[in-house]
């Protein structure tokens, strides 16, 4: 009886609970020790390459902005899965832009000029496209599932609309070479934009009131309600930001693939909230940690980059081996929580 | 007589039947083709396959959850199959397709029911995952390609027909697929299963409240493994119909459908947070989507708006379901499951 209380106690206490967090982080950082000393050993060669690292740099920041936005959503007991609709309406939006004001041949003035109209459009359009998600699932009250899939048809009906689903090509030679850039000669572009939107983030997360309301409001809506939180207008806030990186992300698809299309990046969705959750973001809200979803998207750039490596595993296997992760990450979360027994995944609504 | 008119307009459905008939209407006089035999039988076949999925999908949603899986398990299921009577080189009849095929789907279903009957994770994000298996499995493993020659026997049976419908005026013809019977026997059979038995009753109160099912004496588990095991045959045989209506196995057909047949399900009045719905509604919302879909080409406007609409008509459909349920006093558990 006495023991039982202690055990709750001990584990309603910050130090066992930040232990017990850092048994996941641990893991994480096993996983990706494991995967980087296989590939090192099978595939020393291209593995050791500079160039292969400078590729996964460019290209993770592609799915990592989404996911950092999904994170999100997900600690506050929601989910976005409109972000690659969001991303590819904004490079849609930006391509348009670019390609009306500064046409094959333009002058560099008028290139810059319009790069910079293109990329303040296509943020506001992400952030407004975050914002009608944040108010459908805050003011209707529509499931943030339902809500963000819905969106998600609707602005990739939107991008379709404007392209005729065809691609968008033909861009300012200019766009392509800065985020093709690579400071010192060493970091690409979309590795900094990446990392200073991480550490925007992180200092969102930890140094704000923003932070901490996020985690309380997924821990118990009802308790943050009447703890006097202005649910409505966090969860837009929240959501608006998750826009506005899934539109970041669609800047980075724009550079890397010199052209937009309304059907870029398919897979982005189940690999951002796999990224979210092998990270140890709780589907059901109010836990996690930053560091965590950043290990687990190097995680997964360098599984995919290494099977890259095996030119005889078919790229058709990928969403067999993403959505075996998943499950097994969402398995061993469950098995890891029933032994220690304070940690059971709960329902809405309960208290931790 | 005046308590049934009561009821009657104070159902979702009847709201849904109006939106129809008004679009309906709206078509006709824009077209003139709305109210032909041949349209009419053409929208009764396009209907089947969606709405055997809406069945399914509806009884994940009154269950609480989301089952975004469906597609993928029955373009596996019916591939896996056709694959396999094909490389036999099968010339027997029509029922042993069926039978493999309702075999594989419910244990793929159950391969859905083993985690969502025992993980407290939010169903679409494992049906998420599994939806991705079970393509990967297609894709990868199974290395799958279109089939252009189908097993005679299933060929046959997408072209038999009840009857034939002729258009009067421009002499098109249209006929009205066996297919549509499976989809009455399969929406009676859970209409039974709803109605009459305590599994059904078992899904209506998991999705009204987990919890409260579990203290009135409900096996939650056990529900939801059958459950999922149910939806698995099927949409395995709506996949199945759809190859053989086609005449060929044409791997990624059904992708991608999953929304179109949630939002029929939860246009037809179907709570999103779980728990009530009826099938009545899910055949409307259904009828409606798909007349939407069907009659863009009859009104002239061009397919590029589709993705579009969908998605307008779901965030409408779930806005009034939510603002709904918000209404009723639920509202604080409208949130994810």
């Amino acid at each position: 009886m006495k023991g039982a209380a202690v055990q709750t106690l001990l584990s309603r206490s910050g130090s066992l609970r930040a232990l017990s967090r850092d048994t996941h982080l641990t893991r994480l950082l096993v996983m990706l020790a494991v995967l980087v000393g296989f590939f090192a050993i099978v595939k020393t060669e291209g593995f050791f390459n500079l160039l292969t690292w400078q590729s996964m740099a460019i290209q993770f920041p592609e799915f990592g902005l989404m996911a950092l936005g999904v994170m999100l959503t997900m600690i506050t007991a929601g989910i976005d899965l409109s972000v690659v609709g969001v991303a590819n309406m904004a490079a849609i939006g930006a391509a348009v832009v670019m390609l009306g004001m500064a046409p094959r041949g333009a002058d560099p003035a008028t290139a810059t000029g319009a790069i910079a109209v293109a990329i303040c459009l296509a943020l506001a359009t992400g952030a407004a496209a975050g914002a009608l998600n944040g108010f459908l699932v805050a003011k209707v009250r529509i499931p943030p599932i339902l809500a963000t899939l819905g969106t998600f048809e609707l602005f990739t009906g939107i991008a379709i609309l404007i392209t005729g689903g065809k691609p968008k090509s033909g861009l300012p030679a200019l766009y392509g070479e800065v985020f093709a850039g690579k400071l010192f000669g060493l970091i690409p572009v979309p590795l900094i934009v990446f990392a200073v939107a991480t550490v925007l983030i992180w200092l969102l997360m930890t140094r704000t009131a923003f932070g901490t309301k996020i985690y309380m409001l997924g821990t118990n809506a009802t308790a943050a309600r009447f703890s006097g939180l202005n649910t409505t207008s966090l969860l837009v806030r929240t959501y608006t930001l998750s826009g506005l990186y899934a539109s970041l992300a669609g800047l980075v698809m724009l550079a890397n693939y010199n052209s937009a299309k309304a059907d870029y990046g398919s897979t982005y969705t189940l690999l951002a909230v796999l990224i979210v959750v092998l990270g140890g973001v709780n589907p059901n809200g109010g836990n996690g940690r930053l560091l965590g979803v950043v290990l687990a998207i190097l995680i997964l750039q360098i599984l995919s980059s290494g099977l890259n490596m095996f030119p005889n595993i078919s790229n058709f296997y990928r969403p067999l081996i993403w959505g075996g992760v998943l499950l097994a990450v969402i398995t061993a979360n469950h098995l890891s929580g029933r032994r220690s027994s304070h940690r059971t995944s709960k329902g809405q609504g309960q208290t931790k | 007589m005046s308590a049934l008119f009561q009821k009657v307009i104070r159902a979702n459905e009847f709201y849904v039947f109006l939106v129809i008939v008004a679009v309906c209407l709206l078509i006709q006089v824009r077209s003139g083709q709305f109210f032909t035999a041949n349209n009419l039988v053409d929208l009764a076949n396009a209907m089947v396959v969606p709405g055997l999925f809406a069945i399914g999908a509806f009884l994940v949603i009154v269950s609480g959850g989301i089952d975004v899986s469906f597609p993928a398990l029955a373009s596996l299921a019916v591939y896996a199959v056709t694959r396999f009577l094909v490389d036999s080189h099968y010339e027997g009849g029509i029922l042993l397709p069926f039978a493999m095929v309702i075999g594989l789907g419910a244990l793929l279903g159950a391969f859905n029911g083993l985690f969502t009957s025992r993980l407290a994770v939010p169903s679409l994000i494992i049906t998420l995952g599994t939806a991705n298996v079970f393509s990967g499995v297609m894709q990868g493993a199974l290395s799958s390609v279109q089939i252009a020659k189908i097993p005679p026997a299933m060929a046959e049976f997408g072209r038999s027909s009840l009857f034939v419908a002729t258009n009067p005026v421009s002499g098109l013809t249209s006929s009205m697929p066996v297919s549509f019977l499976i989809l009455v026997v399969v929406a009676a059979i859970v209409f039974f299963l709803l109605r009459f038995t305590m599994f059904g009753r078992g899904i209506f109160a998991i999705g009204g409240d987990e919890s409260a099912a579990s203290r009135a004496g409900f096996n939650v588990r056990r529900t939801k493994f059958w459950l999922y095991v149910i939806v698995g045959v099927i949409a395995a045989v709506a996949g199945l119909i759809r190859t053989c209506g086609m005449g060929q196995m044409h791997p990624t057909n059904l992708l991608g459908m999953e929304m179109m047949v949630i939002a029929a399900v939860v246009l037809g009045g179907t709570a999103i947070t779980g728990g009530t719905g009826s099938l009545t509604g899910v055949m409307l919302g259904t009828l409606l989507i798909v007349i939407v879909q069907n009659s863009m080409i009859l009104l002239g406007i061009p397919t590029f708006w589709q993705q579009f609409s969908l998605g307008l008509l779901i965030i409408v459909g779930t806005g009034i379901s939510a603002l709904q349920i918000a209404r009723s006093g639920n509202g604080l558990r409208a949130v994810l499951r």
